[in-house]
This record gives structure tokens, sequence and C-alpha cells, in this order.
């Protein structure tokens, strides 16, 4: 069988999912269970110097809700933690000596000031906490008082506080960045300036849930008020997934560990974010919505694919997939395919008439008997059909074989390679090769 | 308790209130709001829907399922009640498995369709639970309409021709309104009064008025031909086939069609009498019904007899099985011989059957059954008014709806073309009174 076992910024732990710096980590109790569940590490909640914060005391969270109240995506109004700091420095110091083999990494939200990091990184240290996490991400609350997001929307705070850290203590730094930023590469190229360990991706997304319409607050509503709050859980996963490919792939950031993070749900999605070339995974909104049993599923899951696929451990498959992700105009414009339907698989539901004849390219005929056909001259193999369809691999994209004639354009599939950077309607092309 | 349950010939309360009333709760309760949301959830709101070609009123059943979907239940039944005005009827007695249930896609993806019925009960009683009427009557146009029959057919016709201004008298035989969903239906499918709860709340688009009146009695088609402007048959099937079997006159032999009208006026299922051997003899939805009800009732031996094989039987595999669930023994290829007993029934001699190349033929094996109570389900027949063309035993009708007479429509069972099921009636009798409605207008 595959090995799962991990070593992240040379913090070991039995398996790759850690459970992300959020309510499930706040305390002892949740802690212990969560590896008596089998989770291989924590992000401790966010710990900040005293006098400690304080919650608001109506609902915390927002829901997007899916069909059967699947949570789709969870927001968040929480803080960091609203318990006084010696009482997590010792329960941190409690759980890492009974827990000697699992990753313990303290998340850190402090002012903008030296002498703040400065003081709180000892006491850490002094906890055997395997590395810290610079929490430059929640976008609420915290931000309007220049902590969380506010820093990390912040180039220049993110490379000072990460240098700062550094500069003190002997753990790993590992930064958490936040997606509410226009390029992700800015804040992931600050941190490795200051001299990051590692990063970790994706903080929520500033979001505002829903609205009541009896009342007209956004929920979650505390008396009649909405603020917006931090968005997570699957509904997350895509912007996640591309943030990390772009830190991945950029040259300024080239060998960055990440962890990450982003609607972890099941073993799939912790591979792929693997394959988008993270070390490890952080989980929050699964184990928030079903408990820390999820993490079994997870483990067998991961296990059992990386045994069938061949990959002896997860550095055999990390980033396999980012020479993969490119620009859209490295983009092969002679891999020309066309949808096919499986007529015995078809249950005759015509979405993909719908949708292709209403807002794509007319280019799906309903025939007599409820025969649904592809019209090759029209089809730009957009993909939308396979989309809609209910019925998994009912339609597929063939590759029409260089030769042939592309009976849409008239013009034969040529063979190789060939991108916008040379097409002719291109006004800034260049020479082809 | 025991001695009423097992007492001789045909006796009521045989099982005790509590049981009846239990045994006669409705069959499919109202889904709550997030079993609808989860159902409504696996239509795929597809194009050029089957489920709305299947149904015989063309219900468009995507949109409204879409409606629970977005949790307005009410714009859903509004969605329903424009193609059928007792949607709330149908969606309770169609045999949707034979209709948009069986032409619902996921019958091919997976052999289990959305649960269409159940979600149009959900919508329907949704605004019906309001007062009111979702619809509002155009102004008057002085024409006058007779509707002869409350039924399915007659209640949808004069609902469209009310709502387009026209001023409806329905005659109808009965005491009450509703036809065969009042004394017909199988009571746990319009348990809580239902029928005529729905006929109140249809009437509530003015201009229907409704009086007791029977044609060929104190009725003529010329007469009313004559007083009013139009005229719409929706009659029924009045009649019932003879079993034509020796002994068939004997007390304890009677018409299932008039056992389960008296079941359904009864005002306590205890005054409802029931044999302690029961054989219902035919194979359509009145066999099916009557064989569940006398179960329900505590009949101890329920027999359903069909001379003909299972796969020939006109009643669905659901109401099949259903009667086979409630305790009913369903037996086929076999006919009635001779009925026998002292004054009354006592027992039934059958003749087994087999389907060759001359048809229908008996073995000449018989057995006999034990019957207190036997009941013709073999199949109703119109009571032809005079006057109208008849065509495989029903009054000819076009596409429309309009008999060979001018000015005289029919629909319904009485009507050719369509199956004789309510949601057929109600579109036949929607689509004449359109029919009436342009050729008031012209």
């Amino acid at each position: 069988m595959a090995d799962l076992s991990n070593t992240f910024v040379g913090i070991r732990s039995p398996n790759p999912f850690w459970l992300a710096s959020a309510p499930p980590t706040d305390k002892e109790y949740n802690v212990r269970r969560a590896f008596e569940a089998g989770w291989g590490g924590v992000v401790w909640k966010t710990l900040g110097l005293d006098p400690h914060v304080v919650n608001v005391n109506g609902p915390r969270y927002g829901v997007l809700h899916g069909p059967d109240r699947r949570v789709l995506g969870l927001n968040n109004i929480e803080l960091i933690t609203d318990r006084p700091l010696q009482v997590n420095l010792d329960e941190i110091t409690a759980v890492k000596r009974d827990y000697p083999d699992r990753a313990v990494v303290v998340s850190l939200m402090v002012p903008c000031e030296e002498a703040a990091w400065k003081e709180i990184l000892p006491l850490v240290e002094a906890t055997g906490a395997d590395g810290i996490e610079l929490n430059c991400g929640c976008p609420h609350g915290m931000s309007e008082r220049g902590m969380g997001s506010a820093v990390g929307q912040a180039p220049d705070l993110i490379e000072q506080i990460t240098r700062w850290c550094k500069q003190t203590t002997r753990m790993p730094v590992i930064v958490k960045l936040t997606p509410n930023i226009t390029d992700i590469r800015g804040p992931a190229r600050a941190a490795v300036k200051g001299g990051a360990d590692a990063v970790s991706l994706i903080n929520t997304v500033s979001s505002i849930t829903s609205v009541n319409l009896d009342t007209f607050s956004p929920e979650p509503s505390i008396d009649g008020k909405g603020s917006h709050g931090g968005y997570c859980g699957p509904a997350v996963k895509p912007i996640a997934l591309n943030m990390v490919a772009e830190i991945a792939r950029d040259p300024e950031c080239r060998g960055i560990p990440i962890s990450g993070i982003g609607g972890v749900t099941t073993w799939r999605d912790a591979a792929e974010f693997i394959a988008l070339g993270c070390g490890n995974v952080q989980v929050c909104t699964a184990a928030m919505t079903y408990g820390f049993r999820v993490v079994g599923e997870m483990a067998t899951g991961l296990e059992r694919w990386m045994s069938e696929a061949g990959h002896p451990s997860t550095s055999a498959f990390q980033g396999r997939a980012v020479p993969n992700v490119t620009d859209w105009q490295h983009l092969n414009l002679n891999y020309v395919t066309k949808a096919r339907i499986d007529q015995e698989a078809c249950i005759k539901c015509g979405r993909c008439y719908a949708a292709c004849e209403d807002t794509s390219h007319q280019a799906i005929a309903m025939k007599p008997g409820r025969v649904f056909e592809v019209k090759d001259d029209e089809c730009v193999a957009c993909n939308l059909c396979v989309d809609v369809c209910p019925v998994e691999n009912c339609i597929t994209m063939e590759r029409l074989a260089p030769g042939t004639v592309d009976p849409r354009t008239g013009k034969v599939v040529e063979d190789g390679y060939a991108n916008w950077t040379t097409h002719p309607n291109n006004p800034a092309r260049v020479a082809a090769e | 308790m025991t001695s009423a349950r097992r007492a001789p010939g045909i006796a009521p309360a045989r099982l005790p209130g509590d049981a009846l009333a239990a045994n006669f709760a409705d069959l499919h309760p109202r889904l709550g709001d997030h079993e609808a949301l989860v159902a409504a959830d696996r239509c795929y709101f597809c194009h050029d829907a089957p489920c709305t070609i299947a149904c015989p009123t063309e219900i468009d059943i995507p949109m409204f399922i879409r409606q629970i979907q977005g949790g307005d239940p009410k714009s859903a039944a509004k969605t329903i009640f424009e193609q059928n005005i007792l949607g709330g009827m149908c969606a309770r007695v169609c045999p949707t498995e034979t209709l948009c249930e069986e032409a619902c896609v996921r019958m091919t993806a997976e052999g289990d369709p959305v649960e269409i019925g159940r979600l149009q009960r959900y919508a329907t009683d949704a605004l019906m639970a309001e007062n009111g009427h979702p619809f509002s009557r155009a102004p008057e146009t002085g024409k006058r309409v007779a509707v002869v029959g409350a039924g399915p057919a007659g209640l949808a016709c004069a609902h469209r021709l009310a709502l387009h201004g026209h001023a409806v008298t329905i005659h109808e035989a009965r005491p009450r309104p509703g036809g065969l969903n009042e004394y017909g239906i199988a009571a746990y499918k319009a348990a809580g009064g239902f029928a005529q709860a729905e006929v109140d709340w249809l009437l509530r688009i003015g201009g229907i008025e409704i009086v007791e009146g029977r044609l060929g009695e104190d009725l003529t088609l010329d007469a009313l031909a004559a007083d009013y402007d139009a005229v719409f048959l929706g009659i029924g099937l009045a009649a019932v086939n003879a079993l034509r079997a020796e002994g068939e006159d004997l007390s304890g032999v009677q018409n299932a069609v008039d056992w389960i009208a008296g079941l359904r006026q009864a005002s306590d299922w205890a005054e409802v009498p029931v044999g302690r051997n029961v054989v219902v003899i035919g194979g359509g939805m009145t066999a099916t019904d009557a064989a569940i009800q006398s179960a329900k009732l505590g009949a101890e031996q329920v027999t359903l007899v069909y001379r003909r094989d299972r796969a020939a039987m006109a009643a669905s595999d659901f109401e099949v099985d259903l009667a086979a669930a409630s305790g009913a023994r369903v037996l086929c290829n076999a006919r009635p011989v001779r009925v026998l007993g002292e004054g009354r029934a006592q027992s039934i001699e059958f003749e087994y059957t087999e389907t060759g190349p001359d048809g229908l033929t008996g073995t000449g094996e018989t057995f006999a059954l034990p019957a207190d109570q036997v009941m013709k389900a073999i199949g109703q027949t119109l009571v032809a008014p005079a006057g109208l063309e008849i065509e495989g035993g029903k009054i000819r009708t076009d596409a429309e709806g309009r008999t060979s007479r001018p000015g005289v429509w029919a629909g319904g069972d009485c009507a050719s073309g369509g199956e004789d099921l309510t949601v057929t009636a109600v579109a036949q009798g929607r689509d004449a009174a359109e029919s009436i409605h342009r050729a008031l207008g012209a």
C-alpha cells in the first residue's frame, strides 16, 4: 500500500490531512478528539495578544445550501481565539506532549509591530509546537484593526512580519494568504522575500451568503445588521486551486512549499491540490459539516488511489499537474474536438439540446424519437453539453484526427501544435519558427 | 372483536373503528416541505419534457417542479391548474406509473421516476389551503351553456366556460356533484372529503350553478339544445355489464360500482357492510378498488378473479400490487360459471381458461370459492342519449369534443377517444369548453 506519511517544512505527520486554523482547532478538547479520529495535524486556531478579543453573541455562520441542504459553502464572522493567551499556550503544550507524532502548528495574528511579534513568538516556541502560521488572511473583523487580510493585502507588510518572525524564532514560518486580492502572486512573492518557509492558501473569501427578504438584513444577521464574512467550503475550491497553481508555476516563488486550503471535502480534492504542487492540505468546512470522522474517508481514499495509480507517496505525484497549467495563448489551436453523444447511455432528457440551442452554438439536432445528435458543422466543442448532461460519460469530446476536415470551418485539421502567438489573426503575432 | 371479524354473511364493523380509520387513511400523505424539495431536485427540467407529453392535460411538469424547487409551491399550483383545474384530484388518483412517471427520463436512467404525482399534490394542496381561487372570471358574455353531469369532464368544462364569462348550468343526476371523484374513487385516495372540497373550491370561479336532473328522465337533449346556447355531455357510463352467469340474481351479488358508491357516501366506515368471503370479478381499476377496500374493511378472504392472464389486466401494476399488499389474492385465467347458495350467495364456481387460436376458451376444469359477497367489476357501458352517433359504444366526438349533433359537445368516459381516466375527462372537458367558447364567439 502507498505511504501517506508526510513531511511539510520539516514537520512530520502520519498523513497529509491537517485541520486548518478555525473553530475545530480552538482548544485542547477538540484537538485531542481530532487526533484520535486520525487527523495528521492541526493548525491551532489563531492566537493573539491579551486582552483577548470578544466575539459577537449572535450567529457567526452563514451558509449556501445545495440540494437536500448539502452545505456547499459556509461563511463566518468569528474572530481569532477569544480565550486568554496562557490558556491556549498551556493546552498546546499538553497536546503536543501527548501527540508527538502529530503536527501542531500555531496560527498567530498580532499587530504589525516588531515588539508584538517578539513578545508572542518565544511563548509559542516554549509550547513545543512544530511551527507557526501567520494569519494574513481573515477578511472580517480583525482586518478592520489592521490585521488579517489587511496585512495580506499589503505585500510590504507580509514581507516585514515574515522577516521579523524568521529573525526571532527557530520554528518554520508558514504565511497564510488571503484570496481577497487581485493577483495572489504579489503576496506570495512578498512572503518568499521575507524568508517564509511556506505559504498556505486560501484563507476565506469575503462574502455575504444571503439576504433575508423579510428583514432585508444580510445573513448571518446580528440584530438586523450583517457584516461580510469569510467564505469557505466546496464552493471555493476552484478559486483555491487556481491560486495554488498561480504560485506553483511562478518563477519568483519556485520551490516554496504550499499547504493547500479551500474546500477539501474528499480524498480526491486533496489529491488535486497535491497534484497542483501542495505538500499537504488543510481542512475545515468538511469537519465542521460532518465532524472529525471524515478524515477516515480522506485517508483511505487517497491511499487506495495512490496504490492503484502507482504513487508510493504523495511526493510521487506532488506537482505533476503544474507543468500542464499554462497561459491561454499557449493552448494548442490544432486540437479540434467534437461532442459525441452515446445513444445507448442517453436518457433523452434534452438538456444538451436546450443548452446548446438557447445559449451556445445550435449544434445539437433533436430528431424524431427524442434522438439528440451533434451537428459537426456547428459544434465548436465548447463542452457545455458535457457539463449539463446528467449522465456521466454519455457525452464526450472526441478529437478530430489530423488530416480530416473540420466540417465547421471547412479546413483540414493540421498536425502538430500551433497557438495564438503565431496565429494570423493576432495583431501582435510573432513569426512561427 | 374476533367474532365481529368472522361474522358470517355480509356484515358491517368487522374491524374496530381505529383499525378502519388507519386502513382508510391517505394512501400517500402530502410531502413535507423538505421532502418536496428533495423530490423536486431530482427533476432534470427536460426539454420538451416526456412527462408533459404523457399527461393527457399536458401540465408543464418541469416548470411546476422548478417552482417547487424555488420554494414557490403556490405558483407551481397555478401552473398545474391552468392546464388541469382538477389537478388536486389527479395528483391523488392518476395512474402516474402509466402516464407522466412512466415517461420520466429517470425511469430510463435508474428505473425510479421523479415523484410527479406527490409533488403535484404538494403544490395543489398549498394553494387550495388558501381561501379564494387563483383565477378570475372574464366579464359576462350573456351566453348560457348546459353541462350534463358534474363529474370531472363536466366540472372541467364548466370551469373553463365560466372563466371565459359564460353562464353555466350543470345538471347532475346524483345528490352530490363530483361524479366518480365523489362516488367511485377509492376512499384512501381522496381522504378527508377531498372530492367535495375540490368541487367547492372549483365553483369559486363563479358563474356555475348546479341543478338536479337526469338525461332521459326529466331532461331531454332537444329541450337542453333549445334552452341553452350550447350543451356539453359528461354523463359517464351509467350502465353495468351483466355477468351472464347462473345465480347472478342471488342476494349478495352486486355491482362493484354500487358498493363503492355506498362506501364513499358512508359517514362511518363501520357502517359499510362487507362479506366475510368476498370475490371480485374483473381486471380493471374498479375491481382492484373493490378488492382493496373489502380487505381494508376486514373481509377475511378477498379474491380478485380475472378471466384472462395477468398481463391483460387493465389495472396497473401498482394497483395489483396494492391489492396483494392489502391481503387480497389475485387469481387469473378463470371465469365465473355459476353463483351457488340457498337464498343468498354462498360460493361461486369458476372454470379455468386458456387463450388459444380461438380466443379465450374454458378448459372444463372447475373450482369453487366460498363467497358471501360477489362483486361484478366487468365494465360499465353508456346509456346512449337519443339522436347522437355512437362509435365503439361511446358518443362519437371529434378532436374538439363535437358530437354528430351541432351545438352538442361531449367528453369524459361517455365520449370516444382516450382512456377512461379522470385526467382524460378533464382534458376533454376543458378542450370542449374552448371549442364551445370559439363557437359562441363566432
